[in-house]
């Protein structure tokens, strides 16, 4: 009997170690600052990827909305860089000085109490994990604990995402509107626009990044990550082994809106602005695609599909902005419909087997390879 | 309170249940008593309420009146997961394990430690986690298929691994619902001498219509038709009853 207690198994520590020499050695040493950045923009969405895979590849939960918890986490940070942006110092041509550019132009003429906590960088970052946490915590209560699930629960996701956008663009004296939070210069006096500080941005974003994975692989890994895939298959079999299944469906759409709002306040440090087009809708299910496309049932393919359909992206909508909304389309299509396990599917199922052959081929005696001796078994006791 | 003028106490007191459904009684003013130790069978035609009464008890159909009390406490009010946790355990009709999961971690789950979601996260495989689930693995037939995933494995032994699962539960109340419904004879016999080591030192409701099983095993049989009770007794009492051959053995 075979219980496999590692951290990683031995392709999981292939696609770690690639991933890191990709992340950490490539892509900084053969691209220029600007590409870099980009990579930095399109890594944000892995971190919403990472959470999806937790919570709709593992527990089967789809939300059509982490736009939110990407967008809470954003804008926290981003009133955090907007408020010291915006020093009397900076602002004195307007007529309160002191407050962020948008509320002068808005009339409103003192800062509204629920930015007070944005002065402080402590408060902040407890905010950008906090907030979306507890916005979860309440979504999910209400939702799960009266088992609304399913399509049901995607589309009130998706209500919660079109109503914030709505809220957040009506409301433009308090949130930049439209517009958004643009024109963030420092992170506590370090000047977060030149080159140098993109390349640390980058790399910060990178470790943040491997943290992430590192936990979602923990949580992947101890009973609860397993008790996730069952409820994913038989709801009720959890419940009758003694398990509220509501708090694990609950945990999980938590984890998933925190990881999506470190990527958005990852976001508004490396673009350096923050609006509501990255919290509707539309980029909700752009996220839910890059996902699929890597794969719903593995973290690195959700980092890989984030980055390969941004790329993707990039380079289409350069040349042919028009086509670029019908090739998303239709590779959701194709990833649904032919590789629903997307590319880290199709790695497991017709790459790394033919490294394994050609491994085993050249030594010819592999030591004891851990095949499932009980499969090999073969037929049952009768 | 009826349960108190008894000498001695039930481990299970359903009493008056009733649940209707869009107005349809799938169950009616049903009362009946299960001791310790007790091994008791449910019969009955199609749509007679079989299942509808497991469900009720084991919370995953509320009840529209009555109560059941189980060990003094009243489930009615509790979430099936609280019901599981007083000590009453439910296999379903259909076999209902993990596909995705191997045999070892579909027993391991249903090991009673660590059931919130912070002990989920801190649950260690530790040496006792690993003998119990052997030890289980030993008695359902499927030590050496532990690393076996469930989507491989057939239909009785699915049966066997549901079993199993209750089994690592430990309940004091076992609730089966046709245990050896499509298995093969070879399996079926192998089920009987399973659950007759099994019920050992526990209550158990069981629902079957393979008759010669419910022979073996049942120290009482309730025939359940149209929702409420037809007769109640021994096997032998039961299979002479003229109502319960009007309705039911008679066809």
């Amino acid at each position: 009997m075979i219980i496999n207690s590692r951290f990683f198994n031995r392709s999981e520590l292939i696609g770690f170690v690639a991933l890191a020499a990709l992340l950490f050695v490539i892509l900084p040493l053969s691209l220029d600052v600007f590409r870099l950045n980009l990579v930095a923009k399109y890594l944000t969405y892995a971190f919403v990827g990472i959470g999806l895979v937790l919570c709709w590849g593992y527990g089967g939960i789809l939300s059509l909305g982490q736009g939110v918890f990407f967008g809470l986490g954003g804008y926290c940070m981003a009133m955090f860089l907007k408020l010291e942006a915006s020093s009397p110092e900076n602002t004195k041509i307007q007529s309160t000085p002191g407050i962020p550019d948008f509320m002068d132009w808005n009339q409103i003429t003192s800062l509204p109490l629920f930015w007070q906590p944005f002065h402080s960088l402590t408060l902040t970052i407890l905010a950008i994990i906090l907030v979306p946490g507890l916005f979860a915590l309440i979504i999910g209560t209400a939702m799960f604990k009266r088992r609304v699930g399913g399509t049901y629960f995607a589309i009130i996701t998706q209500a919660v995402a079109a109503i914030l956008t709505i809220l957040i663009v009506g409301q433009q004296g308090y949130t930049g509107g439209i517009n958004g939070m643009t024109d963030l210069r420092t992170l506590k006096g370090w000047d977060i626009r030149p080159d140098h500080a993109k390349v640390i941005l980058y790399f910060f974003e990178v470790f943040l990044l491997f943290g992430c994975i590192l936990l979602a692989q923990f949580i992947r890994l101890t009973k609860l990550g397993r008790i996730l895939v069952a409820m994913r298959e038989q709801e009720d079999r959890v419940r009758f082994s003694g398990y509220s299944v509501a708090n694990f469906k609950i945990f999980a759409f938590c984890m998933a809106a925190i990881f999506a709002a470190i990527g958005g306040a990852m976001f508004a440090l490396n673009v350096g602005f923050m609006s509501p087009s990255f919290v509707g809708i539309v980029p909700s299910i752009e996220m839910v695609i890059y996902t699929a496309v890597g794969g719903r049932m593995s973290i690195f393919g959700a980092v890989w599909g984030s980055l390969l359909v941004n790329v993707a992206k990039t380079g289409l909508s350069e040349s042919f902005p028009q086509l670029w909304l019908f090739g998303l389309g239709g590779l959701f299509i194709a990833v649904v419909l032919a590789f629903p396990n997307g590319l880290s599917g199709i790695w497991a199922d017709y790459v790394q087997p033919r490294i394994d052959r050609l491994l085993a081929w050249r030594k010819p005696k592999p030591a004891k390879a851990w095949t499932d001796s009980s499969v090999a078994d073969g037929a049952p006791a009768e | 309170m009826l349960i108190g003028h008894q000498p001695k106490e039930f481990l299970l007191a359903v009493e008056a249940l009733t649940v209707s459904f869009d107005g349809f009684k799938a169950v009616n003013d049903l009362s009946f008593y299960v001791e310790e130790n007790e091994i008791r069978v449910i019969i009955g035609p199609n749509g007679a309420g079989k299942t509808t009464v497991l469900d009720l008890i084991c919370g995953k159909t509320k009840a529209t009146s009555g109560s059941i009390q189980f060990r003094g406490q009243e489930l009615t009010r509790m979430k099936e997961n609280q019901i599981v946790q007083t000590g009453v355990g439910r296999k379903f009709q259909t076999p209902s394990v993990f596909v995705d999961l191997t045999v070892f971690e579909n027993l391991e789950i249903s090991y009673p430690r660590g059931r919130t979601v912070f002990g989920s996260l801190a649950f260690q495989r530790d040496a006792a986690v690993r003998d119990r689930v052997e030890e289980v693995a030993e008695m359902i037939f499927l030590k050496d298929r532990l690393d076996t995933y469930a989507d491989e494995l057939s239909h009785g032994q699915k049966q066997w691994l549901e079993i199993g699962m209750l089994l690592i539960q430990d309940p004091d109340l076992l609730m089966l619902d046709e245990p050896v419904a499509g298995m093969s004879v070879s399996e079926r016999a192998k089920t009987a001498e399973l659950l007759n080591r099994i019920i050992k030192g526990r209550s158990v409701l069981v629902i079957e219509h393979d008759m010669k099983f419910v022979e073996d095993i049942a120290h009482k049989v309730t025939v359940l038709h149209q929702g409420q009770i037809l007769s109640e007794g021994t096997m032998e009492h039961v299979k002479n009853d003229p109502k319960v051959i009007e309705v039911y053995l008679g066809h």
